[in-house]
């Protein structure tokens, strides 16, 4: 064995003990990964269901019942019954309620006699996104019911374009199967960039980067022996999440696991290169960890399309998210989960995520010294 | 080893530090280099600078005949560098640290049986070699990063600071390996320390101070041009009002309290003339003592006689009852942490106007004690009263009477001195006039004018500890609580503290100090010497040196004593 | 008694300004967050890029299509030939829905016979798929009543008359923004509270400030109230910029919301008090804070409704003073919500500040000995 490999196993050999007895370093790997798929699979979810909606019929017929019948099976309405408009908009107002429908005293009269008889929709505007859903709910329900009350009287439907609605990937719509495959970018971020920046940090905080600096390892073994375990804590820590994912909560992984797996490793590289380079600025563990959140970590949860929809953002947003790593790696982490190996989306993504590695740790590399200043 | 007009700087904010400031020097090859001077006065710098992990602002340096800017990698290849804090993985075993560095230092396997053997039972690790090192004791844990420089014997070994906190006895082994290393003459070491007295244990002395080199040389050299001009004087009086007396002599440079006996150096090779002082005070004596490399130190700071020593500090005598002999009493007290013991029935009493000491090193328990004694923790089992409380459990007003001066002077390093008095005397409950009167006092007294509105944090370490004092003294405390007040502070500096902290003791003020400083104990008008948690003797510094006292040591040094003390308290564990 | 503790709160104050590191973390990231959020963060759809495969070539297939590329939701940028080019376009995520109109389109819809067309969507992000499809929804109605009444096909028998109260376009950025008030409060007298008594142990100042006459009460009171006081001053920024910059009305009484921001900083206080006593370095301090931090965002309803939430981790947020709190920034800014209408926000919150001081309180006591 020739002398430089035997020095980088013999720091591999240390930084594998350190982690192993170190229970913070575990714990940012598995704990922490862990703690959030739970909080996000259990705790986020866009998907509105048992939404109190305030029924104000005033006049109650065949017509009306009908009309609220297609809210008291829906799972999405939780209907509360209201004699008159002015109670149900007290209710609202409480934020008893989140919307009204209003069918007034003369609603079968005016349908049959003098159409259209006006249906009264409130919502409440404050969360924006759930009005939305509530009307796009309450708009459903409403052509269901148009149609239904044609055949029953015999005439022409009155709504001629009948929409055939298909969604691609996640039939059931459901949030989960979005947010949780993005999740794992964000986590990986943490043990790679943050773990990394925090490990070099304390190194520096404890002497012992000093005293590994004046032994004749060269630089490239130093960074060598920190990428090498961390890259595998985080595939490791990759690894539990898809296991959650699929276990738990059961989201479809449609793609190859070897796709997943190869993304997974670019992404890494690209975020270890991150930890490497923050951790070339910042000697404390506190600097490291400060600049870590705020350089990976948040742009990670926000700018990477992982929550919000980058195609919506301000021209300016969508430029800087070119910037961050974690955008490529949600894409295709979202289509390898729920489309499949889609090349179109693998390639051009895996290429920016190959780049980004480069550049990452090209610059770490060109950065770090054997030296103190 | 050369430098040559070696000059470094460093940024801060917008403040440039000059480190190093034209060192120029020579290092024999195969000798002791010793690298001596106080906190800050660029030592680490210069040790980082020979290793070739910072590169020099200007001049140049030549190490085993190379230059080490250009080629610091080659450099590396043949020196060994211990660090402070030794540079070792806490979270690893002794063994696991020298196969490490094993690796590293490229030593093949099949000489590692051997050498590890050597090096294991030159160190006495041998017995622990499964423990992990964040588990060993600060003397442990200073060979084992020892061992670690040396799997491949090193042609240069640059050691930083080891012997800081380490207790007396593994600072005498640490100097017997370093003396067995070097005794072929193939290692050359270079050391640095703060402790003076190590300057003897080295074939030569590099004397640094503020980022300029004092001088250079054998260490007999400085000791050599202080001949005749230190005496010891004693008279049947109060030692610090002879220390006073004689400080005020007309070519007088310094003066320091050495257990009953007070050291006298000189400006010029003659006695002072003390004919006067011999008239006024009963039973006086001068008698030449042999130089101490100190001295030599003191002397090229102030190569002048200091102005004459001020007057007492001004102070407000309070009407104590006279009786009140006893301020501070502790018996049996105990403190356990889980199974650990750190404070292991204790018990001491402190008179008013008494300089206690807790002496010993770090982990010896005297923190421990110092918390509890200050309310700061309580105690496993055991009883204590400071003035007749327990601080713990007392009201507000008996902590009004006590000053606390914390490790490391710490004061709010982002606060400017001015902000600082204000809070602690706020804190304290002074106000509106008397709160000016006392920061006014305080500016003065301690010499702070000029800095008032610098930060805190930034201030040499010297005026952070008069900073501190000051503040805790700004109400005018009977009892002052001072935790390792002198640590790493030039002698200087410590000569002005101790004169306060003097004139307070005159004036009744009860002075309980701990320290791991040697020398320091000597100020002590009484002391104990803690290890282990605890007590191992106590009484005047003449009397614990005493123990030490045989034919072959005459004059023994606090050193030596301690030595001889934890010796014959635990004669298994030391060896 | 006063004296000191003012003397303490000025001396917090003083430190948390005349460090840059400290300066820097009350102003950089809540100013990163407030442009990131107030800009980037949004569930509104514009421009969401569509293909659009018209197999009738008919006025009223092109009306249909008109409506859609007149909707500033959509965008259309593909015209794909046939059906074969539909999924590449989806899979490689170049559009994010498809609308087909089938051959018979306008033959069906003059003999009044359903006409059909049919919408694929994306459904990687579930909640754009939703979104556009309820916009999607509402213009084909639009369309179909508008072609109707052209065509004599008489009015339907009812149409919904849709009014959205205190937001009227349904701006999301109204949602988003009066809770960042609660967020970055939250965040910076957090990162105050919780680091003050770790930074002083770590200085060695703590012991030196339990030495004197303060009692503990008194430190606790005088390390609590900085911030309270940065709280509630970083929020009148947030709530300045909110108004001023970003536009966002506000409907109620600034009495009504600062009532809520004392208590909501108290209570967060309170909290950051605890963690404080708990950790003995920076670094434990500032892991507390953040474990702390991160589930009590994502459980607030800052950004997704507490109502979607499953009912043990409904019930969980009730110890969140965020969750309280956010619906009393959003009521007072949009709604115009008085004191009566969120009293149930008020005296959880206040609570929770008195529960987690005194629990501090206690384990001051016991940590420092």
């Amino acid at each position: 064995m020739n002398a430089s490999l035997r020095r980088l196993s013999g720091l591999l050999r240390k930084e594998f003990l350190q982690i192993w007895r170190d229970p913070s370093s575990l714990a940012i790997a598995f704990l922490l990964p862990a703690v959030l798929l739970f909080l996000f699979g259990y705790g986020v979810s866009l998907d509105a269901r048992g939404v109190p909606l305030a029924m104000v019929v005033e006049n109650p017929d065949a017509a009306s019942a009908d009309f609220t019948a297609a809210f008291a099976h829906s799972p999405y309405f939780r209907p509360r019954h209201f004699r008159t408009i002015q109670r149900a908009e007290q209710a609202l107002a409480k934020r008893e309620v989140k919307g009204i429908v209003w069918l007034r005293s003369d609603f079968t009269r005016r349908a049959l006699a003098r159409p259209p008889a006006p249906i009264g929709v409130v919502v409440s505007g404050v969360d924006a996104n759930d009005a939305r859903l509530i009307e796009g709910y309450v708009q459903q329900a409403w052509a269901g019911w148009l149609a239904s009350w044609a055949r029953t009287h015999g005439r022409p439907p009155p709504l001629l374009v009948d929409v055939a609605p298909q969604v691609r990937f996640n039939a059931a719509v459901s949030s989960r199967n979005y947010l949780v495959p993005g999740l794992i970018a964000v986590i990986m971020t943490l043990t790679g960039a943050l773990l990394t920046a925090l490990v070099i940090a304390r190194e520096w905080e404890r002497g012992t980067m000093e005293a590994l600096m004046v032994t004749r390892v060269r630089l490239a073994e130093i960074l060598l022996a920190k990428l090498i375990p961390y890259f595998l804590l985080g595939m490791g820590g990759m690894a539990a999440s898809v296991a959650i994912a699929e276990g738990l909560f059961a989201v479809p992984l449609r793609g190859s696991f070897w796709v997943l797996s190869a993304a997974s490793a670019l992404f890494m590289l690209a975020a270890l290169g991150m930890g490497l380079l923050i951790s070339s600025f910042a000697r404390s563990q506190f600097v490291a960890g400060q600049i870590a959140l705020i350089a990976t970590f948040l742009p990670a949860f926000i700018l990477s399309g992982f929550v919000f929809d980058i195609a919506s953002m301000p021209a300016a947003a969508r430029l800087i998210t070119h910037v961050v790593a974690a955008r490529y790696f949600v894409a295709i982490l979202q289509s390898v989960f729920l489309a499949g190996d889609v090349w179109s989306v693998i390639l051009p993504n895996g290429a920016a995520l190959l780049l980004m590695a480069a550049i990452f740790l090209g610059l770490a590399r060109a950065i770090a010294r054997k030296r103190l200043d | 080893m050369r430098l040559e007009g070696v000059r470094r700087e460093f940024r801060s904010g917008k403040r440039v530090v000059v480190a190093l400031d034209g060192v120029t020097a020579e290092a024999p090859r195969g000798a002791v280099t010793g690298l001596i001077g106080p906190d800050g006065a660029g030592k680490t710098t210069l040790m980082r600078l020979v290793a070739g992990l910072l590169r020099p602002g200007g001049g140049g340096i030549e190490v085993l005949g190379l230059d080490v800017a250009r080629d610091p990698l080659a450099v590396q290849q043949r020196l060994g560098y211990m660090p402070q804090r030794f540079g070792l993985y806490e979270d690893l075993s002794v063994r696991e640290n020298l196969d490490l560095y094993a690796d590293l230092q490229g030593l093949p396997p099949d000489e590692r049986p051997a050498r590890y053997a050597t090096l294991l039972h030159m160190t006495g690790l041998a017995p622990f070699t499964a423990r992990r090192a964040g588990r060993l004791s600060g003397g442990m844990k200073q060979k084992l990063g020892l061992a670690c420089t040396l799997l491949r014997p090193p042609e240069l070994l640059l050691l930083d600071e080891p012997t800081v906190g380490v207790d007396p006895v593994s600072r005498r082994e640490l100097w017997q390996i370093i003396d067995d290393l070097t005794r072929n003459g193939r290692m050359t070491v270079l050391f640095s320390t703060a402790y003076l007295d190590e300057a003897g244990r080295c074939d030569s002395v590099w004397l640094i101070h503020e980022g300029r080199l004092l001088g250079a040389g054998p260490p007999a050299g400085f000791t050599a041009e202080m001949q005749g001009r230190s005496f010891f004087a004693r008279a049947a009086c109060n030692r610090r009002r002879l220390q006073a007396e004689l400080a005020g002599l007309a070519g007088v440079i310094d003066t320091v309290i050495e257990g009953g006996r007070v050291r006298v150096v000189t400006a010029t090779p003659a006695p002072p003339e003390t004919a006067a002082l011999a008239a006024s005070l009963p039973r006086f004596s001068l008698a030449p003592a042999p130089p101490r490399f100190e001295d030599a130190f003191v002397a090229r700071l102030r190569p002048e006689a200091p102005p004459a020593a001020t007057a007492p500090v001004a102070r407000a005598a309070a009407a104590e009852p006279a009786a009140a002999a006893e301020v501070i009493s502790v018996s049996h007290l105990t403190r356990r942490f889980g199974t650990f013991t750190a404070v292991d029935d204790v018990s001491f009493a402190v008179a008013r106007g008494e300089i206690f000491g807790l002496l010993g090193a770090n982990g010896a328990g005297k923190s421990t004690t110092f918390r509890m004694l200050c309310g700061l923790l309580p105690p496993s089992s055991g009883r204590l009263r400071v003035a007749g409380f327990d601080l713990r459990h007392a009201a507000a007003p008996a902590r009004a009477r006590i000053g606390y001066m914390a490790q490391k002077f710490s004061l709010y390093g982002d606060l400017s001195v001015r902000q600082n008095l204000r809070f602690f005397s706020a804190a304290y409950g002074l106000a509106n006039a008397r709160q000016r009167e006392r920061i006014d006092w305080a500016t003065a007294e301690f010499g702070l004018q000029f800095a008032l509105d610098a930060t805190a944090g930034q201030l040499p370490l010297g005026f952070k500890q008069r900073l501190a004092l000051a503040c805790a003294l700004m109400h005018e405390p009977d009892i002052l609580f001072l935790d390792e007040p002198t640590s790493g502070v030039d002698p200087l500096a410590r000569r002005d503290f101790w004169r306060r902290i003097n004139d307070l003791a005159e004036a009744k003020v009860t002075v309980l100090v701990t320290t791991h400083f040697m020398e320091e104990a000597e100020y002590c008008d009484r002391l104990v010497i803690m290890a282990q948690g605890r007590v191992l003797s106590s009484g005047t510094p003449e009397a614990i040196k005493a123990v030490a006292k045989s034919p072959a040591l005459p004059d023994p040094t606090m050193e030596d004593a301690f030595i001889a003390t934890v010796l014959a308290a635990a004669p298994g564990e030391a060896a | 008694m006063w004296r000191q503790i003012l003397a303490l709160i000025v001396k917090e104050l003083l430190m948390v300004l005349r460090d840059a590191k400290s300066r820097a973390v009350l102003i950089g990231p809540p100013l990163i967050q407030l442009v990131v959020f107030g800009y980037a963060a949004s569930f509104d759809l514009n421009h969401v890029p569509i293909a659009v495969l018209n197999h009738d070539r008919s006025a009223a297939s092109r009306a249909l299509v008109a409506h859609f590329e007149g909707a500033p939701a959509f965008t259309l940028v593909a015209t794909p030939a046939n059906a074969l080019r539909i999924d590449p376009l989806i899979d490689s995520r170049t559009v994010e829905m498809a609308l087909v109109i089938d051959r018979r389109f306008s033959r069906d819809l003059l003999t009044h016979r359903p006409a059909r067309v049919q919408l694929i969507v994306d459904g990687r992000n579930s909640n754009t798929a939703l979104l556009a499809l309820g916009y999607a929804n509402s213009i084909i109605s639009d369309f179909s009543l508008s072609w109707a009444a052209a065509h004599g096909g008489g009015a339907p028998p009812a149409v919904l008359v849709t009014r959205a109260l205190y937001n009227p376009t349904l701006d999301s950025h109204w949602f988003f923004i009066p809770g960042i008030v609660a967020l970055l409060t939250q965040v910076v007298t957090l990162l105050v509270v919780a680091l003050s008594v770790a930074r002083e142990r770590e200085m060695g100042t703590f012991d030196q400030l339990l030495v004197t006459p303060m009692r503990p009460f008194e430190i606790l009171l005088g390390k609590g109230l900085p911030g309270v006081l940065v709280g509630c001053f970083e929020a009148t920024v947030i709530i300045a910029a909110a108004v001023w910059w970003f536009g966002v009305p506000l409907r109620g009484s600034l009495l009504t919301l600062y009532a809520g921001l004392v208590l909501f900083t108290v209570a967060v206080t309170g909290i950051g008090l605890m963690i404080s006593a708990l950790s003995l370095t920076q670094q434990q301090a500032l892991l507390g804070a953040f474990l702390f931090m991160v589930p009590s965002i994502i459980l607030s309803g800052f950004a997704t409704p507490i109502a979607n939430m499953p009912d043990w981790v409904q019930t969980l947020t009730l110890v969140n003073p965020m969750r309280f709190f956010l619906v009393i920034v959003r009521g007072v800014f949009l709604e115009g919500a008085d004191f009566s209408s969120l009293a149930s926000q008020y005296w959880p919150m206040a609570l929770i500040g008195l529960v987690s001081l005194a629990a501090a309180a206690v384990l001051f006591r016991h940590r420092t000995g």
